[in-house]
């Protein structure tokens, strides 16, 4: 029992890929057995997953399910894999939306379900496999394996312009994954490890010099990387059309899971390797961000297209987490991480909601709706509930990670802070605009005839989507705590501290002077 | 001088792969004649024979490594690991060829094994020579049984042009090269690898300094020829588009892991002192090598064609390792050559089961749809594919992860760079085929594949197994290049 629960984290890694092989192995034409196959086990991977929770809160701080193995002698490669504040709500967040995308894809997927289910469960061990590694080649490995069923899922079941869509995103990411492999190349080269944990240590121990130059381009190889899977504005041109051309299922786990990889890993690997450079680019980055909040908000206004609007908030919504990274305070981090979870949790709801009026109406155009609440009482509640989490009304979850990354701006430039407001107040007039046109006014007759309202399988899927809403927008005491913990660790390693690397690096000349002084 | 003609049992030893090779080969044409029709398919069980004996002979003169017949041949980890990587391609190659010929000419051809078992004597006698005209001679053997084949399929228009350009452009490109061993000799004295190294070190460079410089440029034409590096490369997309696709994976993947090993060979041992003074060469070559393969191959429709420009790329990529002229860089091309063949190896058999008879369906189109009608043989492609991308998890990967590895370590900044943004665009047309494969409905007009014989099943499986084994676990096969590497100097 104990080698079980010692274990759970590479349980919760691997089983997603046991089970896209076992998916592999299932008769072809039985679409059904597929279906309630992958929902199984899917849910399996989720209830298992949920068994992680005790333990990282118990232990905020520091790392838990630590496994440490030898996968490839050398150059040293190793199997690190741990959970701690940081990454376990991002591993829930995924293993709770591929059930969920599982149900959505219900109806929706009719062609080639098996590889459908089967690609879905290799882009959770994919993901899930970002979110635990330590070790950076590890965590490269997984970063590029979790692109290639992104790329079948948009390109195989997406809409009419699909297969420009995967491409374009394929490369993106991987121009900058290389530069990215260029720069872990470089920090191996110079310090003869991989591991994250051992690289932050000898740099804060200042065992690892790297000059101001070096660090600077490392930074920003790694940083390009991150930035493109954000995205960050002006890297951003590739989500539009993978967020629009991709099928459900597909749209929730970019938005939700895959892009926050990419704010995780700012988190995670460039600040605590890179302390002085991020700090010297943040203004830069924070600039950028604040373009990012405000032009996606404003594109995302005059978009036509329902699921283009919703990729276009992304956007903007990402903006205020890069924003409250960059703000290096506590309420700022904090916040950008509670954002990452809120905006998988809303802007996921919001991409499902938006998939079950597609799959009443075969279209994503705005116009083509209209008075839906009318036949769909509930499915209109429920957008709207969502609209309102989404916008960030008070009571529900993306306020509080808002609040948190505004008045972490307002506390380092108060114009930051009214900058980025005006994202928010912008992010209500789309959002509420869209509403509007699609729900109320006059129902059409197309409209009439094929909305219908939600069925239970459809709710099932949506239920705790809502219920986390609320509950991650009353009770932030149960999901922040871990992250805060974490984040602290990370801000004292990014905070300047001159006087303690100049005790480390001249201790004899220091005692010199005391004994001078006496 | 050597002390005695009477070669030792370690001599023989050392070469008893070649010579069973030779004799087996001479053997399969005495008797190719005295079978009948029916059973000439047993030249190919013969020839799967013969090259397995000449691994394990290869494996075991390896426990005796060192130099025989007066230091003309050397066993040393290097080329014992260059033997087996071509014996192994030899062994595919029979492998994937058992069905074609049949197909192609309703007959098996006892004299095509024959051909690809010299060739091998040849390419085994480029990673083991150790003196400059032995080394020629493995070259022209190699190439010769290369030049038949590509034209194999004597009625077939597309191989005689295949052919005559291969013949053509290698033994020009060869002579180039002989002109270079021949001022070598007159420069020092010698054609031995090691007595040359010794003489340039001696001061053979401040005498001559010049035309040494010639001499090894007109050297490194007949390797970049070889390689298929740029600006030598232009056969290499006219040839593997009109050989049979079996010769071309053979061409590919084979002849090319040789002529590296060839390359890699002196360039370490006797003109390593020169290194400095040809980096910037070598250098200019490979990113000219990436960029000119990787940038024509975006624009083909022909997927054989494709697949020479990106051999091309491939050549490039291993080119930044040669670079570096480092051990690690050494160790990073072994274990690049080793992915490298079993990728290609496994793509040109994939291809040649979905050409069908008489290579009609050569055209990247006529994938559409493959996962629909073939789905194991476009899983194995997607394994391929990916490897040639260089996703991880795939050998593909963690070899270009080791070239560039290497390239830092020698201070290759921007090659490395430039070398990345290099695979990324490559990304772009290895996905063409993804797209097509996955992305696209059947065409009209694509018949169905053919039943995969045994063979050419058994090649595609060994070589996706190979693929992922190394994309898994490439500690073994980098442990031995590792050690191999400092044997060279």
């Amino acid at each position: 029992m104990t080698l079980f629960s010692d274990r759970l984290l590479d349980i919760v890694l691997f089983l997603p890929a046991i089970g896209f092989i076992i998916g592999l192995l299932l008769p072809r034409d039985n679409n059904e057995l597929v279906r309630r196959y992958t929902l199984a086990f899917s849910l399996l991977v989720f209830i298992v997953s949920l068994g992680l929770i005790g333990t990282v809160t118990a232990n905020p701080g520091g790392s838990s399910f630590v496994t440490d193995e030898v996968w490839i002698e050398y150059p040293s490669i190793r199997y690190h894999v741990a959970l701690d504040g940081l990454s376990l709500w991002l591993v829930i967040l995924s293993t709770l939306l591929t059930p969920i995308c599982v149900l959505i894809s219900w109806k929706y997927i009719q062609k080639r379900c098996k590889e459908f289910y089967a690609f879905l469960l290799l882009l959770e061990c994919g993901v899930i496999g970002v979110f635990v590694s330590l070790d950076l080649f590890l965590f490269y490995v997984f970063w590029e394996v979790s692109l290639v069923p992104m790329y079948f899922l948009i390109g195989i079941w997406g809409h009419e312009k699909r297969i420009y869509a995967a491409v374009k995103f394929f490369l993106y990411t991987l121009t900058g994954s290389l530069l990215m492999l260029a720069a872990i190349i470089w920090l191996y080269n110079k310090s003869g490890t991989f591991d994250l944990l051992l690289l932050t240590d000898m740099i804060q121990k200042g065992r690892l010099a790297l000059s101001s130059g070096e660090s600077f381009w490392l930074f920003l190889a790694f940083f390009f990387a991150f930035a493109i899977k954000v995205p960050l504005f002006p890297l951003h041109t590739w989500l539009p059309d993978a967020h629009g051309e991709a099928p459900t299922a597909g749209s929730v786990m970019l938005a939700s899971v895959m892009l926050k990889m990419g704010t995780y890993a700012i988190v995670r690997v460039c600040l605590p390797l890179f302390p002085e450079a991020s700090r010297e680019a943040a203004p830069y980055i924070i600039t950028l961000s604040i373009i990012g909040i405000i032009y996606g908000a404003l594109v995302a206004m005059v978009q036509p297209n329902m699921k283009r609007l919703v990729a276009y908030s992304s956007v903007s919504h990402l903006g205020f987490v890069v924003l409250g990274i960059f703000t290096f305070t506590q309420a700022g981090i904090d916040g950008a991480v509670y954002q990452m979870l809120n905006h998988g949790v809303s802007t996921g709801a919001l991409f499902i909601l938006v998939g079950y009026l597609y799959e009443r109406r075969h279209s994503l155009e705005i116009a083509d709706f209209g008075g839906v609440s009318t036949p769909a009482p509930w499915l209109s509640t429920i957008f709207v509930i969502t609209t309102l989490a989404s916008v960030g009304l008070p009571l529900l979850n993306n306020f509080v990670g808002e609040f948190l990354v505004l008045q972490a701006a307002m506390q380092v430039n108060i114009l930051y802070a009214v900058f980025a407001s005006l994202g928010v107040i912008l992010s209500a007039v789309y959002m509420l605009w869209m509403v509007q046109r699609t729900f109320y006014g006059d129902t059409p007759d197309a409209v009439r005839h094929h909305v219908t309202d939600m069925t239970g399988r459809e709710w099932a899927a949506m239920i705790p989507l809502l219920i986390l809403m609320v509950w991650m927008g009353i009770g932030t005491q149960s999901f922040l705590p871990p992250i805060r913990a974490n984040n602290q660790k990370t801000l004292e390693m990014v905070q300047p501290q001159a006087p303690a690397v100049a005790a480390t690096a001249s201790p004899a000349e220091t005692t010199g002077e005391v004994r001078h002084a006496h | 001088m050597p002390t005695s003609f009477i070669p030792t049992a370690a001599d023989l030893l050392r070469l008893s792969p070649d010579i069973v090779l030779t004799a087996g080969g001479a053997l399969m044409m005495v008797i190719e004649p005295l079978t009948g029709a029916a059973r000439k398919a047993r030249m190919a069980a013969i020839a799967v024979l013969l090259i397995a004996a000449a691994m394990a002979l290869s494996v075991m003169a390896y426990s005796d490594p060192g130099t025989s017949f007066s230091g003309m041949l050397v066993v040393d980890g290097f080329s014992t690991f260059f033997r087996i990587l071509v014996y192994g391609c030899g062994l595919l190659t029979v492998l994937m060829s058992v069905d074609y010929f049949k197909r192609e000419r309703g007959s098996e051809s006892g004299e095509y094994y024959a051909l690809i078992v010299f060739s091998l004597v040849g390419q085994s006698l480029m990673a083991s020579a150790n003196e400059l005209v032995l080394l020629f001679i493995g070259l022209e053997i190699s190439s010769i049984a290369g030049y038949i084949m590509a034209g194999y399929l004597r009625d077939d228009k597309r191989n005689n042009e295949s052919a005559l350009k291969y013949f053509l452009l290698g033994s020009f490109a060869t002579a180039f090269m002989l002109y270079g061993v021949a001022w070598i000799y007159g420069l020092t004295g010698s054609t031995n690898l090691d007595t040359v190294r010794r003489a340039i070190l001696g001061g053979a460079m401040e005498q001559s300094g010049q035309m040494l410089m010639i001499a090894t440029a007109l050297m490194f034409v007949g390797f970049a020829f070889k390689i298929s590096a740029a600006p030598f490369h232009v056969w290499a997309p006219d040839v593997y588009q009109g050989a049979p696709a079996p010769v071309a994976a053979f061409l590919s993947a084979g002849a090319k892991a040789a002529a590296f090993a060839m390359l890699v060979r002196v360039a370490a041992s006797a003109f390593f002192p020169l290194s400095a003074k040809w980096e910037m060469l070598l250098w200019a070559t490979a990113l000219a090598t990436m960029i000119v393969g990787n940038f024509a191959a975006l624009r083909q429709s022909n997927i054989k064609r494709m697949l020479a420009y990106s051999s091309v790329a491939h050549a490039g990529y291993i080119l930044v390792a040669v670079t570096a002229h480092s051990e690690v860089g050494i160790a990073a091309v072994m274990f690049y050559l080793a992915s490298y063949v079993l990728m290609t190896i496994g793509v040109f058999a994939v291809v040649t089961l979905v050409a069908s008879k008489g290579e009609r369906f050569v055209e990247i189109d006529d994938f559409s749809g493959l996962v629909q009608r073939q789905p194991m043989l476009a899983i194995a492609l997607t394994i391929f594919l990916f490897s040639l991308i260089g996703i991880p998890l795939t050998g593909g990967f963690f070899a270009k992860f080791y070239v560039f590895k290497a390239a830092l370590d020698s201070n290759l900044t921007w090659l490395t760079i430039l070398g990345l943004l290099n695979s990324a665009a490559a990304a772009f047309y290895y996905l063409r085929v993804l797209v097509v494969m996955y992305m696209k409905p059947a065409a009209e007009g694509a018949g169905p594949v053919d039943p995969a014989g045994i063979g050419i099943k058994a090649a595609i499986v060994a070589s996706a197994v190979g693929t992922l084994y190394l994309g898994v676990y490439p500690s073994a096969v980098l442990d031995f290049a590792g050690k191999a590497a400092q044997l060279v100097k």
